[in-house]
């Protein structure tokens, strides 16, 4: 059997004890920093899929079962360091990929994930951490067919962030000392994060859309992507399993030796039966 | 050892214990301990697994057999790192020294031998700071086992390795388990230069010669306060 093109592969030393040759779905990121429209996308992209009929399961940063409750508490009393603050993600990410990515992956299904390990790299980076460090510790996560990568600037950021929600602890970067106005504070880290962002996007090849696009034009875009990637996903399944059945198509069948005449070498392929009968 | 950072100027000793559990390695800490104290070192003592950061994770992940080998490794991952960030480093750099009840050795033996990949397991713990005397008190898995289970009612899942699936019978698994983590323990001796001590020995035998490394480290360095 000929294997597949693109055989899912962990992104580092993986998980010894996890098989995951037989996961037959599809891994769809989205990425981008805070308020970019991440789930607004995710959540359009689920309903159309669903319309057409494939399986979709959502994952979302931090919504694990083990490790939800103690990051919220942890954020919420401000006691993380650059460390701990990776570990956190770490182990919230590895609990939802083994319980829930993989899982799904194994029954078939389009898992969306929104945010996906680079999130952490690059909050993890702009906070000091060592960028080979990080990567290793997310080793076990699988690499996903597609990125997809909402693309903003910080000055278009800062207006839709305001417009929707206050100005987050976290999503500001307060931890960091950038300054005491938050304001400030978001800008200086948001710059940064969306730096960390456009330079992974060459890394890893992410998908780049223009988040400052209205929403429908961008939907438009993702649907794209994602219909591209799942036809080359059929055609590539396809083509694997005409694969395995080419012999029943287009050989001849076997010529069975009749009352032990055998006529010599007439088809090498085939491997002559031991005599006997 | 590399570090996500360079490592900080730190002044005071760390020294670690290690062993499988039921080799004796926590009674020897509470005995050096003691000794130390009674020669006027300030001392700091910090035990696994006890950050209250990952406490409520770790205790419903272990209640509700939520782990997987790669989550055990994480969240005991980020508990060091608390720890190594408020009870390790702090004390190290104001020059005092401290005594750890199991240490990163620890989480390699037991996670490998969960199944985790080696070197994965290496790189996560590579913010540590490395120690500057490791004692790991080696026994028999025979002895260790039957020290452990004369005293305890009851071993837990975790403790027994019951998420590998090596025996339904708590006690087998405890077993093979432990047997598992005492190879990697072996295995480890030489490249992380442990001392390794006869945890079979006399307790107050096993002492002197803890004592007697351990005099070294302060003899061969100017004291602490002397920067």
């Amino acid at each position: 059997m000929t294997p597949a093109a693109k055989p899912r592969r962990y992104f580092g030393h993986g998980l010894p004890y996890c098989d995951i040759r037989d996961l037959t779905g599809t891994l769809i990121t989205l990425e981008g920093t805070d308020g970019v429209g991440r789930s607004t996308q995710v959540r359009l992209l689920k309903g159309w899929l669903e319309v057409q009929g494939y399986g979709v399961i959502e994952t979302g940063w931090t919504r694990s079962e083990l490790m939800s409750e103690t990051i919220g508490a942890a954020k919420a009393g401000h006691n993380l360091n650059q460390l701990t603050f990776s570990l956190l993600y770490a182990t919230d990410f590895a609990d939802r990929l083994e319980k829930i990515v993989i899982p799904a992956l194994r029954s078939g299904f389009v898992v969306l994930a929104d945010r996906y390990m680079y999130t952490a790299f690059a909050r993890s980076v702009v906070r000091g951490a060592d960028p080979g460090w990080i990567r290793s510790v997310f080793g076990f996560a699988l690499v996903p067919d597609l990125v997809l990568h909402l693309k903003i600037d910080v000055d278009t950021l800062v207006p839709r962030v305001l417009r929707g929600r206050r100005m987050d602890y976290w999503e500001s970067g307060m931890d960091m000392h950038l300054g005491s106005d938050p304001y400030e504070s978001f800008r200086k880290y948001q710059r940064k994060l969306i730096r960390e962002y456009n330079r992974m996007s060459r890394e890893f090849g992410f998908v780049d859309l223009d988040a400052t696009l209205p929403i429908d034009a961008i939907q438009e875009k993702v649907r794209a992507r994602v219909k591209a990637l799942l036809e080359e996903r059929k055609i590539r399944a396809l083509t694997e399993s005409l694969e395995t059945i080419r012999p029943l198509l287009f050989d001849p069948e076997p010529e069975k030796p009749r009352g032990g005449l055998e006529t010599a070498g007439a088809r090498g392929s085939t491997p002559a039966p031991s005599s006997g009968g | 050892m590399k570090s996500t950072k360079r490592n900080p100027p730190r002044k005071g000793k760390l020294i670690v214990v290690e062993g499988i559990d039921g080799s004796g390695k926590s009674t020897q800490v509470q005995l050096l301990l003691k000794w130390l104290e009674a020669r006027g070192e300030q001392v700091f003592f910090t035990e696994w697994n006890s950050s209250e950061l990952v406490r409520q994770a770790t205790k419903r992940g272990k209640r509700k057999n939520l782990l997987t080998p790669s989550t055990f490794s994480l969240l005991h991952a980020t508990d060091f790192a608390d720890r190594l960030t408020y009870h390790i480093l702090p004390y190290l750099k104001a020059g005092m020294t401290v005594l750890a009840d199991r240490y990163i050795y620890t989480a390699f033996a037991r996670d490998i031998a969960r199944g985790v990949d080696p070197r994965w397991v290496r790189d996560l713990y590579s913010f540590a700071v490395p120690p500057d005397a490791v004692f790991y008190f080696r026994v028999p898995l025979e002895v260790a086992t039957a020290r452990i289970l004369s005293t305890r009612s009851k071993i837990k899942f975790y403790e027994a390795g019951m998420d590998l699936g090596l025996s339904n019978d708590p006690v087998e698994s405890f077993k093979l388990f432990q047997g598992r983590v005492l190879k990697e323990y072996d295995r480890m001796a030489p490249e992380y230069q442990f001392k390794v001590m006869d945890g079979t020995r006399s307790i107050d035998g096993q002492q002197q010669k803890v004592r007697a490394v351990v005099g070294k480290l302060y003899d061969s360095a100017p004291a602490a306060e002397a920067s």
